[in-house]
């Protein structure tokens, strides 16, 4: 029989990473907070890779970091090896990757809820949700009745979980673990556009049957770098990664036993990811490619499984081990877990606001896999910027939203609730149209004041981050002010980095705009240049560096600032306005725009349709 | 949405007005003016107040184009309640544009149908009634625009922006490709490649550019006044590129007196020609009057056929015209080759390049003079099916689009990193989709999935 268990300010559906980024807001936000896991051995679990960040995904990790979020600090507390990414390609791509042991991720991030105040971790299963008059009545498997004002659902690849191997299929979330199957069913009777959407993982396998005595080794930076702007050092990288390559051999095996992929067989419906395909996908869509790489990263220390970065199949668990002892280093490899694809339920995120919270339902709020995206970063982001906003809706507080020209996080969101998602979607640096200025070194410089606002961040780490703030701009007008002499010296030091010697005095400014001019070489010429932390030293150069471009994209920025500021009310019906093209009235009318710039960012408006906004805008605003 | 960006147009009436008005509106329109404005007491236009007005000369490509007068107006007083500057020059077509042109280059976008009245909308300046008046124009301009990109889609001109479009994106898709999947062994992007893509943009890019003249005089015709001393031979010269006895010839100096207009195509080039009357400094009241306009005339137009008699020494009216010449396109037609030369040749060929012989009355020299006007309009490499630049907008475009090609050539000439110069890159293709009326965003996406195989 049913029974009423408490009353909570906010309820997180799904302990993966953004329900723990939602719940761990809020509660610290003061709202009374529980969250719900369908098995508590799987908080914070990472199914797929051991590794948090990557290209743009650092660069996620970092602004969740900048404004008081937990990934960043357990990365760099579960961190075995750290990689900055795209060096020597421009300070824009650079993005940290860091390998985690899985296993201590996940205990760190049970711990972490464990010990929070005002949040209550809880295993069970939702299996219904209903709306009441001031917020939502969720029922769990064992009958409990949990009233909450505001809901986050955060249910990643448990929603209506599906996993195919070849011909095998079964209900499933990851890992073995149960699914939620009765959830989807409730949220499509509240009214949520649900869909299906797939993804997949490869084997892990057994580290002695592996031999690395002729694979290449992919060691860690010295030092690495930590993700938080709170972690002072890492120490040393732990592990090391191998890569090897497929063969004709390995092209063979598909190709013999393509037609036992559930996908080619037509058997999953889902939509999968184009940037994270299937390797047997790899192999049907780039026939003429003769080799693939492959990474070989440890899962932790406590274990001795490894994951196969590229591998990643859905075909029947024989053909796997079969085309995986093709592979260099793999020939006797044994399974532990074998690759799998999933298929999910997840949202339509066109029908939320850039909150995260439903259009139609007050109080309600999505992140993660269940929005559309993938990945544990873009996952934590939304879990972030969700649960905030669960707790400000129950608090009374405004509403918060992240630009596409302060963050990649706004960028993923923007995205997400306007221009919606056909495959699961993946944070990319090319996705983002301020990337000079979107930069993973100066996350805290776009961010922290924000969370600072919030109350997420402490006094103190504020402190710290304007003291940081303040020594670098002391820095680069002492670089304005001072000259350096035509010396002999100087000119060695240029002529030896191939740039022009300088006849007269020059700017030390100046000397650091050429790009074949580091901090390092003023710091020879000058002895009075003080001592720097290496990140300050890092986003002075970047900033006298590409200050043309950096200027002309805060440019664009304030231009879209002005579009942003002009808002759109979100009751109106489009629907018979007078000059608005059809197509037009439709879109708008689906998406709901909040303002211009939203509004000119939809497929399907065009320039015209934005003018005829303006003036019925201005219309109104007469009236 | 260009609401925040500086707009400019031609504002009267294209044609033979006496004045002709370039409008500019937007919180940076002193700021472009004064590119493009050289103020007489060299005061700055920004630093002036509103109701103030300027005389000075334009300058373009370190050419001066006219003498004009800037007058300065300050938000909210003007027409669109923002900042306005209103360049008034000589009325000819050929002048206005070209000023509309240094404008634009400065900085300036070209306005929308309907978009001062729009921004004066906004801004409060106008009434309700009057604003439907603007939604019609935008709406009439869109189903426009909606038509001839219609048009352009199966057109020549599609295809070779496309096709530079296209080049640019595989190039930015490589880079995307490169930088967000760095652990894929996707091909190395090198500065070779960038610049041999970059290189034959800028090359298409100029071609197209240099096209819009020529596109312009295909489909317009090019002002053309043919002038010098009376009885040089003009008339008979006007009948043997038109095929028709319209202006009276007779040897009696001073026949034309008026300005008499006729639409030949000479080559590939149509020339809206006019007959002037002989420029001569004379009594009789009527042909002084018919000296005027033809002088007025040749000042304004956009090709000056000079003619001179070789049979006679350069007189005064003749070195006023050589003077004249240097201000506009010219080609000088040295007549009456049948008869022993008395002309002083060199002194023409220091101030005209294109120097054609003729002898009109054995209508002779017609091939040699739609060789020079080719020449001058830059038509003789021009494959009307190739595609042209046919109005100010898509030259905009393609101008916007080769800046940013060259700029990215330079940032990595300078040794700036590559996502410095895809910046550049991705901003030439926005240029370029804003022409073909194409959203970009998910170009590049579907460009890196499509080409690359990347992915864990």
């Amino acid at each position: 029989m049913d029974y009423f268990a408490g009353e909570y300010d906010v309820a997180v559906i799904g302990a993966g990473h953004a329900g723990i980024e939602a719940a761990l807001a809020a509660a610290r936000l003061g709202c009374d907070t529980v969250i719900f896991t369908i098995n508590m051995d799987a908080v914070g679990n990472c199914p797929c890779n051991p590794s948090i960040g990557g290209t743009a995904k650092g660069h996620l990790v970092r602004e969740i970091d900048a404004l008081g979020g937990e990934m960043g600090k357990t990365a760099d507390e579960c961190f075995l090896q750290s990689r900055m990414l795209n060096r020597g390609k421009g300070p824009a791509v650079h993005s940290l990757r860091a390998q985690i042991d899985r296993r201590k991720y996940s205990d760190t991030m049970k711990h972490k809820l464990e010990l929070q105040e005002n949040l209550e971790l809880r295993q069970a299963e939702i299996t219904d949700i209903k709306k009441t008059a001031d917020g939502y009545e969720l029922k769990t498997q064992m009958l409990a009745i949990f009233k909450c004002r505001t809901v986050v659902i955060a249910t990643g690849t448990y929603l209506g979980g599906r996993i195919y191997v070849g011909e095998v299929s079964y209900e499933s979330g990851p890992d073995g673990i149960f699914p939620a199957t009765k959830l989807g069913k409730s949220l499509k009777e509240l009214g949520l556009p649900l869909r299906r959407f797939k993804t997949g993982t490869p084997a892990r396998v057994l580290r002695r049957s592996i031999d690395f005595s002729e694979l290449e080794v992919q060691k860690g930076d010295e030092p690495p770098q930590p993700f938080s702007y709170e972690t002072e050092s890492l120490g040393e990288n732990k592990v090391d990664c191998h890569i090897s390559w497929t063969n004709d051999r390995t092209k063979q095996v598909i190709l013999e036993n393509i037609h036992r992929s559930p996908l080619y067989a037509g058997r999953i419906e889902g939509v999968g990811p184009r940037y994270c395909p299937s390797f047997e996908d790899k192999i049907m869509r780039f026939k003429d490619k003769p080799r693939h790489q492959l990474f070989i990263e440890p899962c932790g220390e406590s274990t001795e499984e490894m994951y196969l970065q590229g591998m990643s199949s859905s075909l029947p668990e024989e053909v796997q081990l079969k085309f995986y002892r093709t592979i260099k280093g793999l020939e006797n490899c044994v399974i532990m877990r074998p690759a799998y694809a999933i298929e999910y339920d997840c949202v339509d995120p066109t029908a939320m606001d850039p909150t995260l919270e439903f259009k139609d339902f007050e109080g309600l709020f999505g992140a993660g896999q269940f929005n559309g995206s993938s990945g544990y970063e873009e996952a934590a982001a939304q879990g972030f910027v969700a649960g905030v906003n669960a707790a400000h809706k129950a608090l009374g507080k405004k509403p918060f939203v992240l630009t596409r020209s302060n963050s990649y996080i706004g960028t993923l969101i923007d995205d997400l609730v306007t221009k919606g998602a056909n495959e699961p979607y993946r944070m990319m640096t090319s996705r983002s149209e301020y990337r000079l200025v979107l930069r993973q070194d100066n996350a805290d410089e776009r961010l922290t004041p924000t969370g600072y606002e919030l109350g997420l961040i402490s006094e103190e780490r504020y402190n710290r981050f304007l003291d940081k703030q303040r020594a670098k701009r002391e820095e680069i007008k002492r670089l304005e002010n001072t000259t350096a002499a035509p010396s002999e010296k100087l000119n060695e030091l240029l002529v030896s980095r191939e740039t022009s010697p300088v006849t007269t005095g020059i700017r030390e400014i100046n000397l650091l705009r050429r790009p074949q001019v580091g901090y390092d070489m003023i710091r020879q010429i000058d002895p009075d240049c003080p001592d720097l932390d290496q990140s300050i030293i890092e986003q002075i150069e970047i900033e006298i560096k590409y200050e043309g471009y950096i200027q002309k994209q805060l440019k664009q920025v304030e231009q879209v600032k002005k579009l942003e500021n002009k808002l759109l009310p979100t009751d109106f019906d489009y629907t018979g306005l007078t000059g608005l093209r059809l197509e037009a009235q439709e879109k708008l009318n689906k998406i709901k725009p909040l303002n211009i710039g939203q509004a000119s960012r939809i497929s399907g408006v065009s320039p015209a349709d934005i003018s005829v906004l303006l003036i019925w805008l201005a219309t109104n605003r007469n009236k | 949405m260009d609401d925040n960006k500086t707009i400019a147009a031609i504002s009267t009436a294209q044609g033979e007005g006496g004045i002709g008005v370039i409008r500019i509106s937007g919180s940076r329109s002193a700021e472009i003016a004064d590119k493009v404005f050289r103020n007489i007491n060299s005061k700055k236009l920004a630093d002036m107040r509103g109701y103030t007005a300027a005389f000075g000369k334009i300058v373009y490509n370190d050419e001066e184009l006219d003498e004009a007068v800037a007058l300065v107006f300050r938000a909210p007083h003007s027409y669109t309640g923002e900042d306005v500057v209103e360049i008034s020059c000589h009325g000819g077509v050929y002048i206005t544009k070209q000023v509309l042109r240094a404008v634009l280059d400065a900085g300036a976008v070209p306005a929308q149908a309907g978009e001062f009245t729009k921004r004066a909308f906004l801004n409060g300046k106008i009434d309700l009634t009057e604003a439907e008046a603007v939604i019609d124009i935008i709406t009439a301009k869109s189903r426009c625009a909606a038509r001839s990109a219609m048009f352009v889609k199966e057109g020549a001109l599609r295809k070779r922006i496309s096709s530079v479009k296209d080049e640019l994106l595989a190039l930015i898709a490589h880079l995307s490709a490169w930088a967000d999947y760095p652990e894929e062994d996707i091909a190395e992007v090198d500065d070779e490649m960038i610049f041999s893509v970059c290189d034959k943009a800028t090359n298409e890019l100029e071609k197209l550019l240099s096209s819009y003249d020529a596109g312009q005089a295909v489909k317009q015709g090019i002002d053309t006044v043919i002038a010098g001393r009376p009885n040089v031979g003009k008339s008979t010269l006007m009948n043997l590129l038109s095929g028709s006895e319209k202006s009276i010839v007779t040897d009696i100096p001073g026949t034309t007196r008026d300005v008499v207009e006729e639409t030949v195509v000479v080559g590939d080039v149509i020339l809206r020609l006019s007959d002037t009357a002989g420029l001569r400094n004379t009594d009789d009241a009527v042909e002084k009057i018919g000296v005027d306009r033809a002088k007025k005339r040749l000042e304004q137009c956009g090709l000056l056929i000079a003619v001179f008699d070789n049979s006679q020494t350069l007189g005064e009216d003749d070195y006023e015209l050589l003077e004249l010449s240097a201000q506009v396109p010219s080609i000088a037609v040295i007549n009456k080759t049948d008869l022993e030369n008395k002309l002083d040749i060199d002194k023409i060929k220091y101030k005209i390049d294109n120097i054609v012989y003729i002898s009109a009355a054995n209508g002779e020299g017609r091939e040699e003079i739609a060789a020079a006007v080719e020449k001058i309009a830059g038509t003789t490499k021009l494959n009307p099916s190739e595609g042209i630049l046919s109005n100010e907008r898509q030259r905009s475009n393609v101008a916007g689009a080769l800046r940013s090609v060259k700029e990215a050539r330079e940032a990595l000439s300078f040794g700036m990193t590559y996502d410095a110069v895809t910046v550049s890159l991705e901003d030439a293709v926005s240029e370029l989709s804003e022409m073909t009326g194409e959203k970009t965003s998910d170009e590049v996406l579907d460009r890196v999935f499509h080409n690359f195989c990347v992915g864990k």
